[in-house]
């Protein structure tokens, strides 16, 4: 599977991606750096976390109007698969290929934890090697988590299976409505979320978990 | 406008060129007012009001936050740049899924 990673002024966790994609597909991602034109030809774009910008205006607005954004619509429009973590789930939602916004965190405060996720579908190209309601570990490191959605949007997202992963019982860290720690845009092939899947990958990370989102990807490509 | 030129024809001429270019080029501030929503959480807000409380302040309600843009332009017409500046609002400065905007000329 052929990966690429878009880079961002002040993106910092694009090398843990690096790491986890070339351990994952075993072979090594294109880097892409913001001020592009053009994506290469690849099955798996993914917008890496950090602070792009340094959060500026809102988090992930200032990315969101980059020159490289133009290309990843269109390859969205076309059913390319993308991934958004973190402050990559906050630029997808400020670029519209994703519902809803990602607002401060109720608490007031960075979180910087392990969370649980539960799995609400299995029925998607990210999460095909979970089983429908596992719950598993993940890390979360945010500021500005709190995903929000109109009441409207909300059960419209709902209603289309588009909610792909809750924070489980008693583990949100950060207010989100319903939960939602992941969703996808309605054709299914653009997923962000808050957690980091890619810091969960190998035995020194102290646990697997994360790898059954790549696996998934990987099987669905 | 009168123009009562008797010599130096050029030189009015020139004058007049330079009062249109300069009106042209004129500055016009203009304040965007971004708010969020009704219905939006405002934890930021919530923690303002809290801490009013905290210093003595009675009586505060609630308080909501949001942010102000002071945007210079420059051209004349009033009506354009507000037309520019709800496409600068749509665009970039609120995010309208939480937010609204308001546009002053000032």
């Amino acid at each position: 599977m052929k990966t690429a990673v878009i880079i961002f002024p002040g993106s910092n966790r694009d090398r843990d991606m690096f790491a986890a994609l070339e351990l994952i597909t075993g072979s090594r991602p294109q880097s892409i750096w913001h001020g592009e034109a053009t994506l290469p030809d690849v099955d798996l774009v993914v917008v890496p976390g950090g602070f792009s910008y340094g959060d500026y205006l809102r988090s992930g607005a200032i990315a969101a109007r980059s020159p490289i954004l133009k290309d990843l619509v269109s390859k969205a429009e076309k059913g390319v698969t993308v991934l958004g973590v973190c402050n990559g789930f906050q630029i997808l939602t400020e670029a519209g290929l994703l519902p809803g916004a990602l607002m401060r965190n109720a608490g007031l405060n960075f979180v910087c934890k392990e969370v649980l996720l539960e799995t609400v579908t299995d029925a998607t190209r990210f999460s095909g090697k979970f089983q429908k309601g596992q719950v598993w570990r993940c890390p979360v490191a945010h500021h500005d988590g709190n995903y929000f959605a109109d009441a409207e949007t909300l059960k419209s997202i709902e209603d289309n299976g588009q909610v792909v992963f809750r924070y489980a019982d008693g583990t949100n860290p950060n207010g989100s409505l319903n939960n939602i720690a992941g969703v996808m845009n309605a054709k299914g092939n653009v997923l962000g979320m808050m957690p980091h899947p890619e810091n969960l990958v190998e035995p020194l990370h102290g646990g697997l978990d994360g790898r059954l989102i790549f696996e998934s990807i990987l099987a669905a490509a | 406008m009168g123009l009562l030129v008797y010599g130096e024809p050029h030189s009015c001429l020139s004058g007049l060129t330079a009062a249109l270019k300069a009106l042209e080029n004129r500055i016009m501030k203009a304040r965007v007012i971004v708010t969020l929503k009704n219905g939006v959480l405002d934890p930021q807000g919530k923690a303002i009001e809290g801490a009013l409380g905290g210093l003595g302040f009675d009586g505060v309600g609630s308080v909501r936050q949001g942010k102000v843009f002071d945007v210079e332009l420059t051209g004349a017409d009033a009506a354009a740049a507000k037309a520019n500046l709800e496409q600068m609002c749509e665009k970039l400065l609120a995010n309208t899924v939480i937010e609204n905007y308001a546009i002053e000329i000032v």
